[in-house]
């Protein structure tokens, strides 16, 4: 969820400086004998929570995946095992392989916007004086927090065919092409749209993050640098883009896992546009797999494809968080 | 560089975060403008950019939708149950993990990290099998129980790191005056680490207030409808889109979550990272 309800999310989680916090302290932890059923009792009841509302669906997400899976079936609970059918089903459809490479170019399309648009914000936000720079650290705070469904109503409200102010702006520039230009009527605009909803989301977590680093890179650096002679430009990729690799790397991958799972936006266009084969990504596709298609097993296999395949990401995220707190 | 070339310079920068800032900015306006322009202001080849004149118009038209206080209501409930159970519940593991060494200690942090990373998308299948066969579709209940495991993970994570941070012999001191150590707990570590639980709850009271996917596959009924479900249904491709219904719907469920958000967050976020850069 967090990322979830995260995705939902948008209150991004992730980097959060407050929870490095070191290791146990020895006084408590050395207490009295009870201290030895006293943290199990604390932990007693996040751990029922998190392994039947989160364990449960996770393994039952697996199962499901290897079974005929039917909404009568789930309704009788007589789910049959049906010996891998479903991952071959999906594996030799090439709808299936259409909406991977879609949301993967989609995802990276994102990704990119996001950490190239992100990393000007923040180098801009360096620059500025005190009172510019808290402007734009406001306008940057309340797009984040703009809820995502209200953010991609208004976004649609924006692009509105007869009467948004994009193309209102844009046959005002001279591109008369947009007179009354229906951008959820043709798929790649459609997911255009979507992309600058998810990226306009995405930038004030990625701006403010390199921002909060940026301050900590030492004046002198630069100032060495000028005396040398070195352009801005130089400057920015022998100091501080080495210096701060860890965030970039860190800030890119968790945008990668977000930017791959997005529903909601695309979801919210499709109601009001009406194309959804041409659409769907992957989160989506297994819900109307499942819910439209009246096929849970290959929903959740397709799910489960998800998982594998944001796993290796995950993995790097994770590691480098214990490492965090190992330090 | 020469005094003139970082005047130039920085009137460059300023320009930029203008543009910048209005980019942010505009979609929270044009949200706004729109809710407060009489219709025929709304519907114009040249837009309107100030809302002259003013009308609330919308805002009775919608607040007067007989759904409107139901779907408020839904969502205000499930919004503070999750709060106020994830505050709960968090505390105490965020507590037993940053205060005791216990076997298991460091594979509990590892699991609270990798089931962040679990696609909430992913589950959205199993999960709704799963609560159909506890008769929880269709519930309150079902999304409240989902979001409460949703969103621990991350409390517990954050909380850990506020608690992790008041120094233990504060508590201890509590014990050596008498204090038994749920007392120490309770009066000496849980206000130190009030800011911590502002926090949190925000956190999770806006993904809590703002979650749509799951509830638009549990809540099937009308009556049980979120706010988020309610603004989806606004639009569909069958009929014109009431935008001006739209807008200021949306505005009244999104100022609350800018206004909390801009509040906490801004003050968190200046202390965000610090020593990001030491390695």
């Amino acid at each position: 969820m967090s990322s979830t309800v995260g995705s939902t999310s948008h209150t991004r989680p992730g980097i959060n400086p407050t929870a490095v916090g070191g290791d146990v302290p020895d006084g408590l932890a050395a207490g009295p004998q009870r201290g030895s059923r006293l943290p199990l009792l604390l932990l007693a009841p996040a751990t029922l929570l998190l392994l039947v509302v989160l364990g449960y669906p996770i393994v039952r997400m697996v199962t499901l995946s290897l079974q005929e899976a039917k909404l009568r079936n789930i309704v009788r609970g007589d789910t049959t095992w049906n010996n891998f059918e479903n991952y071959q089903n999906i594996f030799a459809d090439p709808g299936f392989w259409d909406v991977v490479l879609r949301t993967v170019v989609f995802a990276v399309a994102c990704v990119a916007a996001t950490m190239l648009a992100g990393t000007l914000v923040a180098l801009l936000l360096n620059r500025l004086g005190r009172r510019m720079r808290l402007l734009v650290s406001v306008g940057l705070l309340m797009a984040w927090a703009t809820p995502v469904v209200t953010a991609t109503q208004v976004w649609q409200w924006l692009f509105d065919t007869q009467y948004g102010i994009v193309n209102w702006a844009l046959v005002s520039l001279g591109f008369d092409g947009f007179l009354n230009y229906s951008w959820l009527a043709n798929p790649l605009s459609l997911l255009t749209v979507a992309g600058v909803v998810v990226v306009w989301g995405a930038i004030p977590f990625v701006a403010l993050t390199l921002y909060a680093g940026l301050t900590q890179v030492p004046g002198e650096l630069y100032e060495a640098a000028e005396v040398d002679g070195a352009s801005g430009w130089r400057r920015f990729w022998s100091i501080t883009f080495p210096l701060l690799a860890p965030i970039f790397t860190i800030l890119a991958a968790l945008s990668t896992i977000w930017d791959f799972r997005v529903f909601t936006q695309v979801f919210i266009l499709q109601k009001a546009g009406g194309i959804t084969s041409e659409t769907n990504l992957l989160g989506i596709y297994a819900y109307r797999t499942s819910f439209s298609g009246n096929d849970f097993g290959a929903g959740a296999a397709m799910s489960v494809v998800m998982v594998v395949l944001l796993g290796g990401l995950s993995l790097f995220y994770v590691r480098r968080m214990i490492k965090e707190v190992d330090a | 560089m020469s005094a003139r070339h970082s005047r130039v310079g920085s009137v460059a920068a300023n320009t930029t975060a203008i543009i910048v800032f209005v980019f942010m900015v505009f979609p929270v306006y044009w949200m706004v403008n729109t809710a407060l322009k009489p219709r025929e202001d709304v519907f114009t080849r040249d837009p309107k950019f100030v809302p002259s004149p003013l009308t609330f118009e919308h805002f009775a038209r919608v607040i007067g939708d007989n759904g409107f206080f139901t779907f408020a209501r839904n969502s205000l409930v499930v919004t503070l149950v999750v709060v106020v159970l994830s505050m709960i519940v968090a505390f105490l593991a965020a507590t037993a993990v940053a205060r005791f060494r216990f076997k298991g200690r460091r594979g509990y942090i590892v699991m609270i990290l990798a089931v962040q990373m679990v696609p909430f998308e992913a589950l959205l299948i199993s999960m709704f099998v799963m609560l159909d066969s506890v008769g929880l579709v269709d519930k309150l209940a079902g999304v409240m129980v989902a979001y409460l495991a949703f969103v621990l993970p991350f409390t517990i994570w954050t909380l850990r790191g506020f608690v992790a941070n008041v120094p233990v012999e504060l508590e201890e001191a509590a014990m050596i005056d008498g204090c038994s150590r749920a007392q120490a707990f309770r009066l000496v570590l849980f206000p130190l680490i009030m800011p911590g639980l502002v926090a949190t709850s925000v956190f999770a009271f806006i993904q809590a207030w703002n979650e749509f996917i799951l509830a638009n596959v549990i809540l099937l009924s009308e009556s049980n409808y979120t706010l988020p479900i309610w603004l989806a249904g606004f639009q569909s491709s069958f009929k014109e889109t009431d935008w001006s219904g739209l807008m200021a719907g949306s505005t009244l469920f999104a100022i609350p979550v800018i206004v909390f958000f801009v509040a906490v967050q801004g003050r968190i976020q200046s202390g965000a990272l610090a020593g990001g850069v030491k390695g």
